[in-house]
């Protein structure tokens, strides 16, 4: 496909993989890291999972610039917030400015966002953002383009009170199989853990993860393949 | 000039394209040409929406089925949203269309109940009063073509009297023994109006909300197996734990439909 003008200049959007998952203690938030502009891949690593304070953190999903200032302002506010509070800011305020500015610029942004944490109050709490401003506590989340993937999945693979390890499990899985077939989704996996005992950040680089359907192990050459797989000479 | 295409965008400022019919004599004149304006609209779009909303007056009071999915265009994303909320103390407000919309009418009816309890003075809005609200707010938002998109249902019950009605996202508003928004407008109300009565008894009122809730299962596609059935009456409200409702799929018919006609549907 040629490349055409307005692909260099199309806005930088995150078809992506967000998913928020609530587990027996805490939450785990992952994303892919594909970044695009038009069919370029601008950034194969970004961070799309944002803190907004020690223990809430942001799933990013859609235009990259509006995202990313939703998240400046949030951080900005909840920054405020704890000084004014003397004490950590729970999840449900942190999504709920994240709702706010969503929901008052639902005619200029353009972000689906996941709001993530632990407080001492509700313990792992998820929390969807939706394009146009809705808030909806959910036991676990999922969003961006390669989500579409993903509903049939998660409706079976979705368990109440897994352990950190099954649910680091589940969100890797599916942020895999998500990248498998959505155009828009690739690169790394990242995850954070978040919990009482504080934060964890994971990083799972493409060849760490499982081959799906029709997917070949991938090899440093051609050159390699063939010296292995040489048949030996049959003795008569 | 007419306007004959526009573009909508989610955004204050569009394009809207208006067919230059020009009266000119020569033939090049005659060409119709399309002028470009940049005007401001702010009507947005709807992006998490939820469908129908029935309900109906019975012989206590008013009795309101919503169910409980969340739609993202086909997509059905949520399927635990709370259409139908209590409003202060004699009301219930069910809603379909933008969720987002709907949580923030929420917020304001929050503020409004708590400024009329402040009061203090033993009077509290009714259902009446607080359609009145609802439909001036709809329409005002209208006016400014910033509309909530949303269908509200509005039922409740003051000092004996039932009062159930609705208003439309652009400000149409009635009242009437039985409502419906959405897909309900065609499927629920022709039931409505053959089989409700006056003083219908508390089961037969849930007997009809679920029929039509069935039918609305059947032939929406929006629709969703989980729903709540609300209830007012002077006493207080009460909201239903979700539940589903069984389907029939038992019709002869539905056995092999293409057996007489191959190829067909």
């Amino acid at each position: 496909m040629d490349l055409k003008m307005e692909d260099f200049n199309a806005p930088h959007s995150m078809g992506t993989t967000i998913i928020g998952v609530t587990y027996n203690g805490g939450v785990v938030l992952g994303a892919d890291s594909r970044t695009s502009t038009g069919v370029y891949v601008a950034n194969r690593a970004s961070d799309k999972i944002t803190q907004l304070t020690d223990n809430v953190y942001l799933c990013r999903s859609g235009s990259a610039a509006d995202s990313q200032t939703v998240s400046d302002y949030v951080r900005y506010f909840l920054h405020q917030h704890t000084i004014q509070l003397g004490q950590p800011a729970t999840v449900k305020v942190a999504a709920n400015l994240v709702r706010l500015l969503s929901y008052n610029n639902k005619n200029f942004l353009q972000t689906g966002m996941i709001v993530g944490g632990w407080d001492k109050y509700e313990g792992g709490k998820i929390y969807g953002v939706p394009l146009g401003g809705t808030i909806i506590e959910q036991p676990f989340a999922i969003g961006g383009s390669g989500s579409s993937y993903l509903y049939g999945f998660f409706d079976q693979a979705w368990k109440e009170g897994m352990t950190k390890e099954e649910a680091e499990q589940l969100v890797v899985k599916a942020v895999s199989l998500a990248i498998a077939r959505d155009g828009a989704s690739g690169g790394v996996v990242r995850t954070v853990t978040i919990n009482s005992e504080g934060v964890s950040r994971k990083f799972y680089p493409g060849d760490t993860l499982p081959l799906w359907h029709e997917e070949l192990e991938p090899q440093n050459s051609l050159l390699d393949m063939m010296n292995v797989a040489s048949p030996e000479p049959m003795n008569m | 000039m007419t306007r004959d295409i526009d573009c909508a965008w989610a955004g204050p400022w569009t394009w809207v394209g208006c067919l230059n019919k020009s009266s000119g004599k020569s033939r090049q004149a005659q060409a119709p040409t399309i002028v470009m304006f940049l005007v401001q609209q702010d009507t947005e779009l709807p992006y998490v929406t939820g469908t129908s909303v029935v309900a109906l007056k019975y012989k206590d009071g008013i009795l309101m089925a919503a169910d409980m999915g969340g739609s993202y265009g086909s997509t059905i994303r949520y399927k635990s949203v709370e259409r139908i909320k209590p409003i202060g103390k004699h009301s219930l407000l069910g809603a379909s269309g933008e969720i987002s919309d709907f949580q923030e009418l929420l917020r304001n009816l929050d503020e409004l109940i708590l400024y009329d309890n402040m009061w203090d003075d033993g009077n509290s809005l009714g259902p009446k009063e607080l359609h009145s609200y609802l439909t001036r707010v709809m329409y005002n938002r209208r006016n400014k073509f910033d509309p909530l998109w949303n269908s509200l249902v509005l039922g409740g019950v003051k000092n004996g009297q039932k009062y159930l009605g609705m208003v439309s996202m652009i400000g149409v508003n009635f009242e009437d023994s039985h409502v419906a928004t959405g897909f309900g407008n065609h499927l629920a109300r022709p039931i409505l109006r053959d089989e409700w009565h006056e003083n219908l008894s508390y089961e037969d009122g849930v007997k009809l909300l679920e029929k039509c809730m069935r039918v609305l299962l059947y032939r929406d596609r929006s629709a969703v197996n989980k729903l709540q059935i609300a209830k007012i009456t002077e006493e207080g409200t009460t909201i239903s734990q979700p539940y589903a409702l069984k389907t029939f799929w038992g019709f002869t018919a539905f056995q092999n439909p293409t057996a007489g006609a191959e190829g067909s549907w």
